[in-house]
């Protein structure tokens, strides 16, 4: 490099304090804390990456229906599930959506049902949960909303729409506020689908709405759901109502 | 004016319900259907020059001829796991006239002699999934769907999967993946599905919008549809106009009408009479097309030519008061985010592109970041087993081809402002030589 290059600026983007790393875990002066850039957000270094694994024990195997109790109902619907499938494995998706309807999670007790009634290793039923956006492996709030934030959405405003939702619900023990890629009905946008219900075009009022609507068990925001908007074009409306 | 075939008065209340779609002539295409020799049927949607509607374009008439003859288990999967950004056409359909899907899934079965056939509709629609499983119950007992179907002697098993959440599988092969109970993750191809394709059995698979056209080709004869639209691309296509525009939403449109007719006269144009930066005619994976590209006809071919491509029918119209910068972050990090890992050049390429536009914005970037940044998007595109870093990389490329005075200008603001100093000319021009 030559003479002309100015000279670096410290650059800012870990905060005043900058901490040495010792093994990717930041150490600042007063102890070891989380780094405060969100690094590896996808790939290998999801939350749970490094979760222990007891390795003294034996692989998990297919769980014994005689020690391992499986609720009635969540058994019955498991099998029907497998039983619309000329292979038994496909009700894999199926049964995770049952069990965690039934358990509010994939909770490792969950993912033993399924797996001891499908036949399965939960090793098997884990890797498919793990997945798929709509399995937590978490224990989560009852109350899904998940806000798009995808390319549509964010043009009209679906960014500021999650702020303020999280803003709204920090630490709320039955909802639980996610930013979500494109759920398809950009033509609501800015969107969300609050327990399956799509509602928009939403604006930063409708926020205080859905989170009232929700506590108080009331359909959520009537008038902005999406199952009563018609067709944009007009040329296709029928002759008479509303859907 | 456009015949309207798929969305021909689809608000009508009730048109759910088989009752309501049967008053207006529903299952008549079937019932006109197995009058005729199954080989009949994959004629007339040849001769109807019907091209997939989900996003590669595929003639659905050849796709079906691929099929081997035989009696081994054939299996359909109707892919309704619509999510690629921009994308809505199918949720209306099934929401709305789930009756018309079922109807083209039963006519395409018996035409190419399946008999179990799947649709995988995203587990985020659950009124559309609500719907369809409704109507599902009702062409059962109506004996549409079961055993010996109108006398025909053909079986049919039709099963709703609802999946949970992952883009990949609305690719073809990630989707069988799925389906079998596995991880979403792609499979090399060849073999095709149409070979070797779920339980290792052939299987067609297609686009709701696709199959639910079928109803309607058979009903006006396969050479009649030809007659709509261009010679190449024939017929009706449902476009999804989102983002700035006054009225967005679906509209049927014949294909080969101006790009400007659906954007301005249709969805209204951009609010406050601004200015469109830029568009993407097919979905966010499609490269993207500027407001000098407004007067091209909206169809498969011109679309190609144009550099770009038809896509899913998705038109995602950005304004001048928007920055591209933020658009291409938004792009990158969907496709990061949904990337499986299965292939190295997706998994790398699309996170480092994420980084570098991060880069950009926190005025750590130089412009040969630009150049840098381009030529990861030419070593994804054709080296993955399935199309979705190429989704990040047509339009990212494009972006960077067509907007690079405004991403320079981007990077000397956000130099700038971060005090990283100003661009000497050594640092504009960078040691792009001894790097590559």
């Amino acid at each position: 490099m030559s003479a002309t290059r100015p000279p670096r600026q410290p650059q800012q983007t870990l905060g005043a304090e900058r901490p040495t790393t010792f093994a990717g875990v930041a150490i600042f002066a007063d102890g070891i804390k989380p780094t405060p850039v969100p690094r590896y957000q996808h790939g290998s270094r999801v939350p749970g990456w490094d979760d222990a694994v007891d390795l003294t024990k034996p692989p998990a195997t297919i769980p014994d229906p005689a020690t391992t109790p499986v609720p009635e109902s969540l058994r019955t619907a498991i099998e029907a599930a497998m039983a619309k499938y000329p292979d038994r494995r496909s009700a894999a998706i199926p049964a995770l959506h049952l069990a965690q309807q039934h358990h509010g999670w994939c909770s490792p007790e969950a993912i033993v049902q399924v797996a001891c009634v499908m036949r399965l290793t939960p090793a098997y039923l884990t890797s498919v949960a793990s997945f798929y956006d709509m399995f937590s492996l978490r224990p989560k709030p009852p109350h899904d909303v998940y806000v798009c934030t995808n390319i549509t959405c964010s043009l009209l405003g679906g960014d500021e729409i999650h702020e303020r939702m999280v803003e709204l619900v920090h630490d709320h023990p039955d909802l639980n506020v996610c930013s979500f890629e494109c759920l398809g009905a950009c033509d609501i946008g800015p969107m969300a689908s609050v327990d399956g219900e799509y509602v928009g075009p939403l604006n930063l009022e409708d926020c205080e709405q859905i989170a009232a609507d929700l506590e108080a068990g009331r359909p959520v925001l009537e008038h902005k759901q999406l199952r009563f908007r018609r067709c944009a074009d007009p040329r296709s409306h029928g002759d008479e109502g509303q859907l | 004016m456009t015949t309207l075939l798929l969305f021909d008065k689809i608000d009508e209340p009730g048109l759910y319900t088989r009752a309501v779609y049967e008053r207006r002539g529903g299952y008549s295409a079937l019932r006109k259907a197995v009058g005729m020799p199954p080989a009949a049927v994959i004629q007339e949607i040849s001769d109807s020059g019907l091209r997939g509607r989900g996003g590669a374009g595929f003639r659905m008439g050849q796709k079906a001829s691929f099929l081997p003859k035989g009696d081994m288990p054939k299996y359909l999967t109707c892919n309704a796991d619509e999510s690629e950004p921009g994308t809505f056409k199918d949720r209306e359909i099934m929401q709305k006239c789930p009756h018309m899907l079922i109807e083209g899934i039963i006519i395409a079965c018996y035409g190419a002699a399946i008999n179990t056939a799947f649709i995988y509709i995203r587990g985020e629609y659950v009124l559309q999934g609500d719907m369809l499983e409704g109507a599902i119950a009702e062409a059962y007992e109506a004996g549409y769907l079961g055993e010996n179907i109108l006398g025909t002697g053909h079986h049919l098993e039709l099963v709703l999967h609802r999946g949970a959440g992952a883009y990949i599988c609305g690719e073809e092969t990630g989707l069988l993946d799925s389906l079998e109970g596995k991880r979403g993750n792609p499979r090399l191809k060849p073999p095709f599905p149409a070979v070797q394709g779920l339980y290792q059995g052939p299987t067609l698979i297609n686009n709701v919008e696709t199959l639910a056209t079928v109803p309607a080709i058979i009903n006006m004869g396969g050479k009649d549809y030809a007659q709509i639209g261009t010679a190449t691309s024939t017929g009706t296509k449902l476009v999804s106009v989102s983002g700035d525009v006054q009225r967005p939403g679906n509209y049927e449109i014949e294909l080969g009408t101006p790009s400007r007719e659906i954007i301005y006269d249709l969805a209204g144009g951009p609010p406050g009479g601004h200015e469109i930066k830029l568009w993407f005619p097919g979905g966010s994976s499609s490269p993207v097309l500027t407001k000098d590209d407004l007067d091209l006809p909206y169809d498969f071919d011109t679309m190609a030519k144009a550099g770009s491509m038809l896509g899913s029918g998705a038109i995602i119209v950005v304004d001048e008061t928007h920055r591209v910068l933020d658009v291409a972050i938004k792009l990158a990090k969907f496709y990061a985010h949904e990337s499986c890992g299965k292939c190295v050049p997706c998994r790398e390429g699309t996170n480092w592109t994420v980084k570098m536009l991060r880069r950009i914005e926190s005025g750590e970037a130089t412009p040969m970041d630009l150049d840098l940044m381009a030529s990861v998007q030419t070593l994804i595109i054709g080296n993955c087993l399935c199309v979705l870093g190429d989704a990040m990389a047509m339009p990212i490329g494009s972006i960077v081809e067509k907007f690079r005075p405004e991403l320079e200008a981007e990077i000397e603001a956000a130099r700038e402002r971060a005090g990283t100093g100003p661009l000497t000319d050594e640092l504009a021009v960078g040691v792009t030589d001894s790097v590559f």
